[in-house]
């Protein structure tokens, strides 16, 4: 990890700043810790481009990157705030806006904030921290050395002098802040690894104005897009004398092959634009599920482009004693965030405001330059809370739709997306497939892999660096990519969302066939990867075991009662390891899941409050979707488009999860996003185990008998 | 327009809309009360859950029109302080991971603990089945429930 950091971002402490707090939008942007009581702030210092210091010692920290729900408007905070020293309850956090000149990585994706920024992060409150420790120093005449901080102060005991931050501002100007400075060892760290709530729990809880549906200007007008209805369509006519005859009805407005409505309120801009009279050229060849389903079925027969090949893996199937094959499938999935996509743009002749959800600030910036001929310079960009990500937001074509219309009528425009046309108009997960090959040799010993992928517009779906690559003398990992006019893209751990179900679960068939144990079968394989690695390896088969094994302990893995049957499953992704045992039982035929054991090695665990509701909610995420979600097509248009016909998990259908962290002090990695990705296969092995049968189409029991298997409900 | 006269969080408030229009964008664009959240209009995520004469109900799909003098009571008028036992629990429980569905979650639970003040799993089952939460918060939100349970019976 890069320490070094950049001048710019950690200016002199200069002067003080007259005024007050000066924060874009208060009602969307702060908040507010419970603070003890003291006397209210009358001046504020920019210290450097993460905080700045009251005159009575209170501290701002601007948290840069987008909050999705995954938790880092409060958890980056947090990591300022461990090497600044300063108790939580005098820390106020603020959403930064877009600043590309003092912030790096200011995105939300890959589950990336934490691990990239980390030591940016602790830099920039030990800078201060130097800075106010220098001040003190120089101010008492007594060398660094002696002096601590302590509670937002710092101290010299031997004096017995004290002075709070905020009385040390004027002196810290004259000192000339390093750009690293020695960071505190982990072992003593005060607020990280302690639960800190969520920061805007306060706002949340009393429906405070906070997400981007919420967020209004004086004169805004609404606007509801309406797009073409079939991939591959385009826009042929309109007729608008219906629509723009009703009430509160402004405009109509056409741009690419979208006709947006515009009006005074929300209500009204949805009912006119469904009496719009919109006339579409169908698509040149409209695309259907069961054309992708054969297409990929057929591909998965043929040879695919190279993407790793360790040994002679052709051979070494010639000699296999036993040779395993299986076909694993998945549909097209909706990323759905309970906030539909939504946004603001205030397009003038010299400037573009947007305000919204957006995962990538930077490229709904870059997105309104590029329509409206601006520069760099006269688009800002404001991020508000988000209700929920999981990808959908990385995307700009609802930027596009505010900035388009905001450009035609120079308006400030909200636009706002029913839940249809969310559904209809997605950067879907792409549908894939695999097809698995293994070879064991007579003492049931894993001989070769070959693992096949195909996806309809998701690029390679091979990873090569995948488990059990690495722990295989022979290897073959080879793909094909559709194309589609169906637009795709990231959704919650891209590829391996699907992928650590396919790879898992075919896995625990390669154990069964070899008469091993499954849990076994894997703890061999990494000691295989541990004493022999084969080709590259990124994962460390130590922390792999370390998952496996601590989940394995805390579940009681092969000690479950009578009627108690046991999954396992191991993925490391985002540079985190994390394992799982899934128990469930059979009731009246049917599978009821249990719990789920989770151990999850993701270095140190910032907020651990946060991270364990991250980590169920990412296994709950992953078990849903596998039962129930599938979106598909006919004649290039989607075939679902509410919740009344696409099935999310509910509060009935939900297992215990238990989450059990690692400890160590490394640093830390992502956590939004890899604990879903076993989560399936350990389910699906469960599964396996109490019906001898093999789970292996998405949504599960697509391939089978209708009732076959129903999430219908926890035990106990 | 035909102006309706409504009676929210305890205070009178007039509105001039369509009488087609969902008491949820009243809420939201006319009377900015904005807690009260969109996310399906079909009444299928509970997003928009809001209480009518104490009993839950999903404003998406009720007119303005059918409201007459029935009391709306909204997340911004669940308490004065912030302080409903259910305020208190989800904060507690540390509930929230976006908290977009979290408004209708607690308005859901709140109708439940008057109904029954100490619910059950099945229970809560039951009158929570209603309410997505897409960052699946459930396991908090259902222990939150129990420990708001505790809290008003005390």
């Amino acid at each position: 990890m890069n320490n070094k950091l950049n001048r710019r971002n950690f200016l002199k402490i200069s002067a003080l700043t007259g005024g007050g707090l000066v924060i874009g939008l208060p009602a969307l942007n702060s908040c507010t810790n419970p603070k003890e009581a003291r006397e209210a702030a009358t001046s504020w210092t920019d210290v450097n481009a993460f905080l700045k210091i009251a005159n009575n010692g209170e501290v701002t920290i601007k948290s840069p990157n987008p909050e999705i729900g995954q938790g880092v408007k409060t958890s980056m905070p947090m990591v300022v705030a461990e090497e600044l020293d300063i108790p939580w309850e005098m820390v106020t956090v603020v959403q930064a806006p877009l600043d590309l000149e003092n912030y790096k990585n200011q995105w939300a994706g890959g589950s990336q904030s934490i691990k990239r920024s980390w030591n940016v992060l602790r830099m920039a409150g030990a800078t201060a921290r130097f800075a106010l420790i220098s001040a003190a120093a120089n101010m008492w005449s007594v060398p660094v050395s002696e002096l601590v901080t302590e509670d937002g102060k710092v101290l010299h005991k031997a004096s017995n002098q004290s002075a709070h931050y905020g009385e040390l501002l004027e002196a810290a100007a004259s000192v000339e802040a390093p750009e690293e400075v020695k960071l505190k060892d982990p072992k003593d760290f005060k607020l990280i690894g302690t639960d800190v709530k969520n920061v805007e729990m306060a706002n949340i809880l009393t429906g405070k104005p906070l997400f981007g549906l919420d967020y209004k200007v004086d004169g805004m007008l609404y606007a509801r897009v309406i797009h073409p209805p079939a991939f591959g369509a385009t826009l042929a006519s309109v007729d608008d004398a219906a629509a723009k005859a009703m009430s509160g009805i402004a405009h109509v407005v056409k741009f690419g092959e979208k006709v947006a409505v515009v009006g005074k309120s929300s209500w009204e801009v949805i009912k006119a634009a469904n009496a719009l009279k919109v006339t579409w050229n169908n698509p040149p060849k409209p695309e259907s599920t069961e054309g992708h389903v054969a297409e990929m079925r057929r591909l998965l027969g043929k040879k695919g482009e190279v993407r790793r090949k360790d040994g002679n893996p052709e051979r070494a199937f010639r000699q296999a004693d036993k040779v395993i094959e299986a076909s694993y499938e998945a549909p097209f999935l909706p990323h759905n965030t309970l906030e539909p996509m939504n946004f603001f743009a205030h397009v003038t002749e010299n400037s573009a405001k947007l305000v919204g959800p957006t995962q990538t600030p930077e490229r709904a910036m870059r997105t309104a330059m590029s329509i409206t001929g601006l520069k760099e310079d006269q688009v800002t960009v404001e991020m508000t809370r988000m209700g929920g990500g999981f990808g959908r937001r990385l995307y700009a074509d609802f930027v596009t739709d505010a900035v388009e219309i905001s450009h035609q009528l120079k308006l400030p425009i909200k636009v706002i997306y029913t839940r249809e046309d969310d559904m209809t108009a997605g950067t879907y997960r792409p549908a894939f497939q695999y097809k698995f090959r293994a070879a064991l040799d007579k003492d049931g010993q894993l001989t070769a892999y070959h693992q096949r992928g195909v996806s309809v517009n998701g690029g390679h779906v091979t990873r090569d660096l995948n488990i059990p690559s690495g722990a295989v003398g022979n290897v073959l990992l080879d793909s094909h990519v559709i194309k589609s006019e169906i637009t795709t893209g990231a959704w919650r751990s891209p590829t391996h969302n699907f992928l650590g179900f396919a790879e898992q679960s075919f896995i625990d068939e390669v154990a069964h066939a070899a008469g091993k144990d499954p849990l076994q079968f894997r703890l061999d394989m990494l000691e295989n990867a541990k004493n022999n690695p084969v080709g590259e390896v990124k994962y460390d088969p130590e922390r792999c075991i370390g998952v496996l094994k601590l989940a394995a302990e805390k579940a009681a893995y092969g000690k479950a009662p009578a009627g108690v049957f046991q999954g396992v499953a191991l993925y490391f992704s985002h540079s985190t390891y994390v394992a799982q045992v899934a128990e469930l039982v059979m009731e009246e035929d049917k599978p009821k899941i249990k719990r789920i054991v989770t151990a999850v090695d993701c270095g140190i665990v910032v907020n651990p409050t946060g991270a364990i509701n991250q980590v169920q909610g990412s296994i709950l995420d992953g078990i849903g979707h596998t039962f129930f979600g599938a979106l598909s097509f006919k004649g290039g248009k989607p075939e679902q488009n509410n919740f009344n016909q696409y099935r999310l998990i509910r509060i009935p259908e939900v297992p215990n999860v238990e989450v059990h962290f690692v400890k160590n002090t490394l640093d830390p990695t992502g956590l939004g996003e890899p604990a879903l990705n076993p989560a399936p296969a350990a389910v699906g092995n469960a599964l396996f185990a109490a019906t001898g049968e093999r789970w292996r189409v998405t949504p599960l029991g697509a391939d089978k008998k209708p009732g076959v298997v129903e999430l219908e409900g926890r035990v106990g | 327009m035909p102006t309706y006269s409504l009676t929210v969080n305890k205070r009178k408030m007039e509105v001039d809309v369509a009488e087609d229009t969902p008491l949820l964008w009243v809420l939201r664009d006319h009377l900015d009360l904005v807690g009260t959240k969109f996310g399906c209009g079909i009444a299928q995520c509970g997003a928009c859950t809001v209480h009518l004469d104490g009993n839950p109900i999903r404003s998406c799909s009720v007119p303005v029109s059918a409201i007459g003098d029935k009391k709306v009571i909204t997340i911004e008028g669940l308490s004065k302080d912030g302080k409903h036992p259910v305020q208190i629990a989800w904060e507690e429980i540390d509930v929230p991971q976006c908290g977009y569905c979290q408004a209708g979650q607690m308005m859901s639970a709140a109708a439940l603990l008057k109904k029954k003040p100490n619910p059950t799993d099945a229970d809560i089952d039951a009158a929570m089945g209603g309410n997505l939460c897409r960052c699946a918060s459930y396991l908090r939100i259902r222990k939150a429930i129990h420990t708001a349970a505790k809290i008003q019976n005390s």
